[in-house]
């Protein structure tokens, strides 16, 4: 028989205050905002589930879903295989090492609103290098009223920002693989494909799904740097999910509807996550 | 199946080798026969693994050229020399499964499917892993992932040779005994050209026709068994073969005797003119006679191993060790004879010829 103190859950109190101060309590004003409705004077009337039906009901949410979605969807299309391809061709040994991995980490320390300030003024067809160079060469490029342009320059600025970050841990996955797996697979004539399907993807594999899970859910958070860069337009071509909610709680302040949003957007990205996790866990494993 | 030339091999790791101490490997000389069993017996860094990555390819010489079957293959890829090579540590593709990675060599060279088939079920049979074929290399034993490493070098039937390198080191003491017996019966069967790393002498000489023992990137001795038990050409493979190794005293010669201290030793015949050279006298423990008669010595401490008894003893002032029964008496005042038959002589290390004996 096992003996039971209770006593060992006061060990847990501080941790639980530290997270009610830091998570729930916050959390729970939302929820609080969320299932209310007011007229002013600090006076709140219930209003059951009526934001979130008026919320799910709005086109513009779902615009704004679709956007965020489709920006996640094409910004790890691209930063995926591009972050494999250079942790592959960085160098394994020698100076080159330090020098490659310096590089890559220096757009992970640039603060993302720098981040947003640096393309707008890159893109800018006045005196922005890319804008100006673009212009010179004949193209039509004009990021503040051209949907395209605006996106192309967003997807661009993220994907400068963030390979490093897939590349550094690929790397690091890609460095822990002994020496004798290159041998092995170089006397069992293996081809430089079966080389990567076999040896370096497995090796990758759970630094890959870390990689992606992160890139995920910041995507689908992003903020500073579209706004930064498009403050959201032109139209609202580029209002993700994030600046779609600031507009509504602080421009309109509509507290009700942007707390209902709130917590929509969290459960579709804790939802998001776990799929993700699930999926890429079980992936490799199930057929053994 | 191939006949394997090394000629004037020689290899250093560093981009611009100056004196030969920058050499892993200096200047190794030596042809591996088709269908011949090889061991190449040497202690860590004595340049083993290297001549068998140049062999395989994985490393390419600094200088020399390497042929198989009298075609120049130096300049070749490893994956153009059709070798195959089992590594120290297991190397085990664990995201296919078992039946998969035997095949993977071959599937690799396109080989017909039934083919495959065909030879991956032989090797499950022989190394034991058919109930494990479906599964993911997953979670295996240390021996189980030997295995299909080993498996794997197996795999391919029409390979020039089959490099062992040091491939037992991680598996259980009897599975060792028994896969060594497999792999030579492999070699029967076959008629591959194998050769073998390893720094430990009964692996090397069960499993091996010859013995190339390696020492300091050069090759000292190429024998059999016997040959290195009997007639070490260098005082390494003396002291390296044999549990003890040779016993090995300072001496000066004098005409066909050998002076140790104060003793002289008849030798069974006249060695050359060895001027200004270090002389050593070699004799294995094994043909040390302790008895009442001969040269005294001082016993410092005997061994029990068993079936037999190690004596460390002093002889003018030089360890000395012998081996006698497990019943032989010590006597209380111990003298040694060395049998006359089994003297080797050396200068600077090598062996020398003397009169009237090979």
């Amino acid at each position: 028989m096992k003996t039971w103190n209770n006593k060992a859950w006061f060990m847990v109190l501080p941790v639980l205050a530290l997270v009610a101060f830091s998570a729930v309590i916050p959390l729970m004003t939302v929820v609080n905002y969320s299932v209310q409705d007011t007229f002013g004077n600090n006076v709140f009337f219930w209003a059951g589930t009526e934001w979130f039906e008026e919320v799910l009901a709005s086109d513009r949410f779902w615009a704004a879903m679709g956007r965020n979605l489709a920006f996640s969807a094409i910004i790890l299309a691209i930063e995926v295989p591009l972050g494999i391809f250079i942790a592959l061709n960085m160098p394994r040994r020698g100076w080159g090492v330090p020098v490659c991995l310096v590089f890559m980490a220096l757009p992970l320390l640039i603060p993302f609103n720098v981040v947003g300030t640096i393309w707008q003024v890159f893109g800018r067809i006045d005196i922005g290098l890319l804008g100006r160079g673009l212009y010179a060469l004949g193209l039509d490029y004009n990021y503040v009223n051209d949907p395209i342009d605006a996106w192309v320059t967003i997807i661009l600025m993220d994907v400068w920002h963030w390979t490093s970050l897939v590349v550094l841990l690929c790397y690091a996955g890609l460095v822990s693989i002994p020496d004798a797996y290159y041998q092995a697979a170089k006397i069992d004539g293996a081809s430089r494909w079966a080389v990567f399907r076999y040896i370096q993807l497995p090796k990758m594999h759970r630094v890959l799904l870390i990689a992606i899970l992160l890139r995920f859910m910041d995507s689908f958070m992003i903020y500073t740097e579209p706004f930064v860069l498009t403050g959201g337009g032109p139209g609202n071509t580029t209002t993700f999910l994030s600046i779609d909610l600031v507009k509504l709680a602080i421009g309109e302040f509509n507290l009700g509807e942007a707390a209902a949003m709130s917590i929509i957007y969290f459960l579709i990205i804790l939802l998001m996550s776990w799929v993700f996790y699930t999926v890429m866990t079980n992936y490799g494993t199930e057929k053994g | 199946m191939a006949r394997i030339e090394l000629n004037h091999i020689r290899h250093s790791y560093l981009p611009e080798p100056k004196s030969d101490a920058d050499y892993a490997l200096k200047r190794v000389q030596h042809t591996f026969e088709d269908g011949g069993a090889y061991a190449l017996l040497g202690p860590s860094g004595c340049g083993k693994t290297t001549l068998l990555n140049i062999i395989s390819g994985l490393v390419h010489a600094s200088e020399g050229r390497l042929l198989f079957d009298g075609r120049d293959v130096t300049a070749l890829p490893t994956e153009a020399r059709n070798i195959a090579q089992v590594f120290q540590f297991p190397v085990v593709y664990d995201t296919m499964t078992v039946y998969d990675n035997l095949a993977f060599p071959l599937r690799n060279r396109r080989v017909p499917e039934d083919l495959v088939d065909r030879r991956v079920r032989e090797i499950l049979a022989m190394t034991g892993l058919e109930h494990r074929a479906r599964r993911k290399a997953q979670g295996l034993t240390a021996d189980e992932k030997q295995k299909i490493s080993l498996g794997r070098g197996l795999a391919r039937s029409d390979v020039s040779a089959i490099l062992f390198d040091e491939p037992l080191t991680v598996i259980d003491p009897h599975m060792k005994w028994a896969l060594r017996t497999q792999l030579k019966e492999l070699h029967h069967r076959f008629g591959h050209t194998m050769v073998y790393v390893t720094h430990d002498q009964t692996e090397a000489l069960t499993f091996a026709d010859t013995v190339v023992v390696m020492f300091e990137g050069e090759i000292v001795q190429i024998g059999t068994p016997e040959e290195l038990f009997e007639r070490p050409r260098h005082t390494f493979v003396g002291y390296f073969i044999g549990s003890p190794g040779m016993n090995l005293l300072p001496a000066a010669i004098d005409g066909a005797a050998a002076r140790v201290g104060g003793q002289s030793i008849a030798l069974p015949g006249r060695p050359g003119p060895l001027a200004g050279q270090r002389i050593e006298l070699g004799i294995r423990p094994e043909f040390v006679r302790l008895g009442r008669q001969g040269m005294p010595v001082a016993i410092s401490k005997v061994e029990d191993i068993g079936r037999k008894k190690i004596v460390h003893a002093e002889l003018e002032g030089q360890a000395i060790a012998a081996i006698i029964g497990e019943d032989a008496e010590v006597p209380a005042e111990p003298h040694v004879i060395f049998d006359p038959a089994h003297l080797n002589l050396y200068a600077d290390s090598w062996r020398v010829d003397m009169e009237g004996r090979p």
